[in-house]
């Protein structure tokens, strides 16, 4: 996709704590709706590079670029939203459904409309789920409702960590699914960590393989995966 | 049976110390067979509580030959010290020392200087240090309280909490269940004292009170003052804690600092 614009732009960026470095020298651009995938063992830096990209942890060198803007520029909060994360266990606030999908408007003083809700609903597999108490639901379906929270703040990117690793076999698959139609429906950029190669095979545009914190081989699905 | 023992007054009061000592050792030792172990932090507790009060004694009785405003500089120090030993509740927590003696100060200062400005607080050494020092003791007891149980709620809902930055609250929002939780949490002995005061327990203060000729009725009006100074203090001392904290645990960049396994200094 080279002519499409660069959304996102890591510049030799680098984490490090102690005398170890998880995240090393990486340099990577990822295209407008372009679909990354990043791979490697348990260690390799795949979680810590992700949270570099939602700044959860601070680079100790170079940075990142969100739309051409180094996002030490933007304020946290912003940046946040823009870049929407999806974290291996979904993390669901006590409350309703509804409550939990109106979170990250509320924090900018809007209010989640219930028609956009219950859209956001139906798009995830869950209509009529809009007042349920979200202690009573699985956890596919949790996870499910952490997609379409994330989705509530429209962000330009998506960060998924290991979406589906919690899951069970059916739940996994109606998951990824669900996050694959999603991305292309919406031309999402999305960046998603997994031990799981075949499914990155499946779902992703490109692959960045991690070793030790360091980029071992990036490119296309079939160019590292296929080679 | 001890006063029949030691005729001398120190030594029965060495005695009576002794005893207590010793029927604290064995709920240790009760709690050692539930693989509980509090010996050396008891041991450690009742020794340094013993010579502290005992060197408070001595300096008492410099005191009070001495100016009204010295009491005002025993305070200060009894501030840091209570700002010392509550830190030791919240190992972890990045600028706990600060934040403790800042509330402590905040909280039982103010009540204290309030207090004695309006007359409900004597300026008399004898009734200044006694009265400040329990308003101290029990801001400092709030505030390992806050400390607490704000450490462990944060460790416990680290996930919970990242998740509200990542989809862009503030840290304030972020944390708030915490905190809040944290304040009501830290408030419920003083509550429980005002509660049960006259019912479960009568305060020492109102015995020396009646010892040294006041009236019974003034006396145990004088209890209801001194648990509410004690709650106003440590409600106060709460809720500067929990206000300063939430600044120590995240970066200037919205991170949280707190985590498990994770060295807030190496990520600076």
């Amino acid at each position: 996709m080279p002519d499409l614009p660069v959304v996102l732009r890591t510049d030799h960026l680098t984490r490090s704590v102690g005398d170890r470095r998880l995240v090393d020298n990486i340099t990577v651009e990822i295209r407008s709706g372009e679909f990354l995938a990043v791979v490697g063992s348990s260690g390799s830096g795949k979680s810590s590079f992700l949270r570099l990209l939602n700044r959860l942890d601070e680079p100790t060198a170079g940075t990142v670029l969100l739309e051409g803007v180094d996002y030490r520029q933007i304020p946290p909060c912003e940046l946040r939203r823009k870049v929407g994360m999806v974290t291996q266990r979904a993390f669901l606030f006590p409350g309703t459904v509804h409550e939990n999908l109106g979170f990250g408007p509320r924090q900018r003083g809007e209010e989640l409309s219930v028609a956009l809700a219950q859209e956001l609903l139906t798009r995830v597999g869950l209509p009529g789920y809009l007042s349920r108490d979200v202690a009573n639901l699985s956890g596919g379906e949790a996870q499910r409702i952490s997609i379409a929270r994330a989705l509530a703040n429209t962000p330009t990117v998506l960060l998924l960590d290991e979406p589906t690793s919690a899951l069970d076999e059916a739940s996994k698959i109606g998951v990824e699914d669900l996050i694959h139609s999603i991305i292309r429906e919406r031309s999402l950029t999305c960046v998603m960590v997994t031990h799981d190669v075949a499914q990155a095979a499946r779902m992703a545009t490109g692959v960045m393989m991690l070793e030790g914190g360091r980029v071992i081989k990036a490119g296309s699905v079939k160019e590292v995966l296929h080679a | 049976m001890l006063n029949r023992v030691f005729t001398d007054q120190l030594q029965l009061g060495l005695g009576q110390s002794a005893a207590a000592a010793l029927l604290a050792f064995a709920v240790v030792l009760l709690a050692r067979g539930r693989k509980v172990h509090l010996e050396g932090e008891a041991a450690v507790a009742l020794v340094r509580g013993l010579v502290q009060i005992i060197a408070v004694g001595s300096v008492l009785v410099v005191l009070l030959r001495g100016p009204r405003w010295t009491g005002a500089f025993l305070l200060g120090a009894m501030i840091l010290a209570a700002g010392a030993i509550s830190t030791k509740r919240a190992k972890g927590i990045p600028g706990s020392y600060l934040v403790s003696t800042y509330s402590i100060a905040c909280g039982a200062g103010s009540v204290i200087a309030i207090m004695t400005w309006l007359g409900v607080i004597d300026t008399a050494i004898t009734s200044l240090i006694p009265v400040g020092s329990m308003l101290i003791a029990n801001a400092m007891n709030t505030n390992g309280l806050v400390l607490n149980r704000f450490h462990s709620d944060v460790l416990a809902h680290v996930g919970e909490i990242e998740t509200a930055l990542a989809l862009g609250a503030s840290p304030r929002q972020s944390i708030a269940p915490y905190i809040q939780t944290s304040f009501e949490t830290s408030l419920i002995p003083a509550i429980d004292s005002l509660r049960s005061l006259g019912i479960v327990w009568i305060p020492g203060l109102m015995a020396g009170m009646l010892l040294s000729g006041s009236r019974p009725i003034y006396a145990a009006i004088y209890q209801f003052v001194v648990l509410t100074m004690i709650f106003a203090a440590s409600g106060l001392t709460s809720l500067v804690s929990t206000m300063l904290i939430r600044k120590h645990v995240f970066t200037s960049a919205d991170q949280l600092l707190l985590r498990p396994g994770f060295s807030h200094k190496l990520s600076e």
